[in-house]
């Protein structure tokens, strides 16, 4: 269309057929190599101040580019017509306007266009991130509130509404505690030591209820390592899958051991389980639930070695360490 | 009168049991068991009409160890928590008590065993169950009056017996009684290969294949064990070892 343009109005000047279409033809095509070329630029950088002076100042260059280009290739095209070559040269300033009119309201589009496009991008990334966060949480509480252990619990509770009533109360407000911190804590990245231990002999207390006499656990936690920091809610899962793998793969009384200890830049705590290693699977590894604890601690500290296992004659362990940021 | 046996490793939740089951006109409980073992042994014992049996127990589970008993009794499952089981006893049309469970509801179940006159058929849950998820990476096999857990990795093959199949391990044959094709099916994604009509084999134990007579090869497994391979299973252990 600027092609015809050109050409009607070099008609309009005088200017014979031949001369005008190659003028027309050449001046757009290089008008349009350059827009491209600059919206090709701005595509990949826009700046974040100062846009307009960046657009003025381009809009600038590109039309001196394209008047030089434009020279150089009439000069090489009609090397010897000196009337076509002097109308050329009165010509500069009004190209000169044109073409800055053209180009500065180009990449002008453009700039809204990529502006617009730049924000639906992070509008995009912010929702995704919004809806992994939201599903971690879910997958979080689904994980921590083991039906089995809440069903099972209230079953004991009610057994013993009729043997021995004040123990069914006593079992309720642990299990309303245990359940109140369970909604509470995720709030919070870390809590001391000592609280975390608190909230799990809350747990282990219910247990014990359940299983009677079959479950012995020992607590040791050093006295300096009580003010060191851990993740909520991260020892009972640890301890709950202790528990069961130690309650379900062998028949004998069982003992589960939580032992804390302090390191330099490290709170270490090691959880021991009894098992059979004739009838546990061997392939399995660290499996039994611990795939979602080690990935707790990978999303909060980027380390995947935080969590080990091992296994030694019938005992199984799981140690956990958690850095300290002081 | 209905002699009924508990058997749940949660001494409350027997305790809930013995305390209905007192309340109940015509139902004695005569034994209470921690655990499958000690279940089987008061099973043979004291030949039970009823148990009450919770799923979830140390080491070998309701199920397995309803598997391991011959004729078994009726039975009333108990259990807290466990989608996959009530799923399967919905589909059977098999009455189970979710714990915590009421008196009202503890009748209904008895009064529903009553009516049926007897034991609803408990063997094709039974069946379902072995090739479930859980327990399918393990056999439980009685020798004698022991009771053994064999994890499938530590089977070498599996031989047809008449109605019984044999599996093999390092430490000797033992009987099970289970259809081959049951085997071939549910070991399937555990690398065993049904070779013959008679022996499913632990391809990982494989040392070499020699031609045997026309049609037919021998397989050699580092055990020392050689077992003949049909044409038919030839040609699936050819595909299994991508040759």
């Amino acid at each position: 269309m600027c092609i015809l343009l050109q050409y009607l109005i070099y008609d309009q000047l005088g200017i014979d057929r031949y001369h005008a279409i190659i003028d027309a033809v050449l001046s757009n095509l290089i008008l349009a190599w350059l827009c491209f070329l600059l919206a090709n630029i701005m595509k990949y950088y826009l700046p974040r101040n100062e846009k307009y002076w960046y657009i003025l100042v381009s809009s600038l260059v590109v039309c001196f580019l394209w008047l030089l280009l434009l020279q150089i290739g009439l000069y090489l095209i009609f090397p010897a017509n000196d009337a076509y070559l002097q109308f050329v040269q009165n010509s500069w300033s009004i190209r000169f306007g044109a073409g800055f009119l053209l180009v500065s309201s180009l990449s002008m589009f453009s700039m809204l266009y990529y502006n617009q496009q730049e924000q639906k991008d992070a509008q995009a990334r912010k929702d995704e991130t919004e809806k992994l966060s939201r599903e971690a949480e879910l997958f979080k509480l689904r994980q921590q509130l083991q039906p089995h252990f809440l069903f099972n619990s209230l079953n004991s509770i009610s057994a013993l509404t009729i043997s021995d009533p004040e123990k069914a109360r006593h079992m309720i407000q642990q299990l309303s505690e245990f359940l109140r911190g369970m909604l509470k804590k995720d709030e919070q990245s870390v809590i001391p030591l000592e609280e975390e231990i608190h909230y799990l002999q809350l747990y282990l207390d219910i247990e014990k209820v359940r299983f009677g006499h079959r479950l012995q656990t020992t607590i040791n936690v050093d006295e300096d390592a009580k003010a060191y920091v851990i993740p909520p809610l991260l020892l009972q899962p640890l301890v709950e899958n202790a528990i069961k793998f130690g309650l379900y793969d062998t028949i004998d009384d069982v003992v589960i051991t939580i032992n804390a200890h302090k390191t330099d830049h490290h709170l270490l705590i090691r959880i021991t389980n009894p098992f059979d290693p004739e009838t546990s699977m061997p392939a399995k590894g660290t499996g039994f639930g611990l795939t979602s604890i080690a990935r707790r601690l990978y999303l909060i500290y980027s380390r995947a070695d935080l969590l080990k296992t091992g296994k030694e004659e019938r005992v199984f362990t799981t140690e956990i360490l958690i850095p300290q940021s002081t | 009168m209905i002699k009924a046996i508990i058997i749940d490793d949660e001494p409350l939740a027997r305790s809930i049991l013995k305390e209905y089951a007192a309340n109940t006109h015509g139902m004695e409980i005569i034994a209470e068991c921690n655990d499958g073992f000690e279940g089987l042994k008061a099973i043979q014992q004291h030949s039970p009409d009823l148990i009450f049996l919770d799923i979830q127990m140390p080491k070998i589970n309701g199920f397995e160890m309803l598997e391991l008993i011959e004729e078994p009794p009726a039975v009333i499952f108990t259990t807290a928590f466990d989608e996959y089981a009530i799923k399967a006893f919905e589909q059977n049309a098999i009455d189970y008590l979710l714990k915590p469970f009421s008196k009202e509801r503890f009748d209904k179940a008895i009064e529903k065993l009553i009516q049926a006159n007897g034991k609803p058929s408990v063997q094709h849950i039974i069946d379902e169950a072995a090739a479930s998820a859980t327990q399918q990476n393990r056999v439980v096999v009685k020798e004698g009056s022991r009771i053994r857990i064999i994890p499938v990795s530590k089977i070498q093959y599996i031989e047809a017996a008449d109605d019984y199949v044999k599996i093999y391990t390092e430490e000797g044959g033992f009987l099970k009684n289970r259809t081959m094709s049951f085997y071939e099916r549910s070991l399937l994604p555990f690398h065993f290969i049904r070779i013959h009509r008679s022996y499913i084999i632990n391809t990982q134990l494989i040392t070499r294949i020699d031609a045997y007579e026309k049609d037919s090869h021998l397989v050699k497994l580092n055990t020392g064990a050689a077992l003949p391979v049909s044409k038919t299973g030839y040609a699936k252990l050819k595909e299994a070892l991508g040759i």
